[in-house]
């Protein structure tokens, strides 16, 4: 399953738009930059029925090489992270069970 | 620190391109809604210098509600992830990081 390209994007988009594909690139990447920005600005994103782009806070911690079993300090900073919406989990999630239904009745996990 | 929401983006957006906030909803809606049908699909969704939208299978495990104490089965699900690219991820980290201005 190959991935999807910036670039298959801006043409599914193009041909759904009418717009041309140098003005689509120009928003996409545009808008990519916008939420960049955003996030380096400490702002958090969210866009309703898609997901969050958010900045957490991370405490200055100790930790350990596994390998070396060397204690080293990692500094508190920060770590943007992706909180899909409500909607688009389900719809990823149901949208999966209909191109795989269950064969067998798989047992649910035992409480 | 206010949020930013699709609305900041699109109004953000059409001033630096100068095309108008119509076409730029349209093309943000368009963009979101393709990566949603992508990820449907079971698709990834590679942007570089951005990061990779992406979907996993979780297992079924028994989970439980906090309040109540009460066993609930979480089933087998599919869940969108997005991974920031390491480029991005730096240089956020690197324009928050405070100014090492005063030690302690």
């Amino acid at each position: 399953m190959s991935n999807v390209t910036k670039k298959d994007l801006v043409e599914k988009i193009s041909d759904r738009t009418g717009l041309t594909q140098v003005d689509t690139k120009i928003v996409v990447e545009s808008l990519l930059e916008a939420v960049s920005k955003a996030l380096q600005q400490g702002k958090n994103i969210e866009i309703r029925g898609f997901g969050r782009f958010k900045i957490k806070e991370r405490r200055a911690r100790s930790a350990r090489n596994p390998r070396t079993n060397e204690h080293i300090q990692v500094q508190a900073g920060f770590k943007p992270v992706f909180e899909a919406s409500k909607e688009l989990r389900k719809r990823v999630n149901d949208s999966y069970w209909v191109r795989n239904p269950v064969q067998e009745s798989t047992p649910p996990p035992a409480a | 620190m206010s949020n930013a929401t699709k609305h900041d983006l699109i109004v953000g957006v059409s001033k630096s391109t100068g095309l108008t906030q119509a076409d730029t909803k349209i093309v943000v809606e368009e963009l979101l809604e393709t990566i949603a049908k992508n990820l449907e699909s079971g698709k990834n969704i590679e942007i570089r210098g951005f990061g990779t939208f992406y979907t996993r299978i979780r297992k079924p495990r028994p989970a439980r509600n906090p309040k109540t104490g009460e066993v609930v089965p979480l089933h087998k699900r599919v869940v969108p992830l997005f991974k920031y690219s390491n480029e991005f991820k730096g240089s956020i980290s690197d324009a928050l990081q405070p100014k090492p201005a005063s030690p302690q």
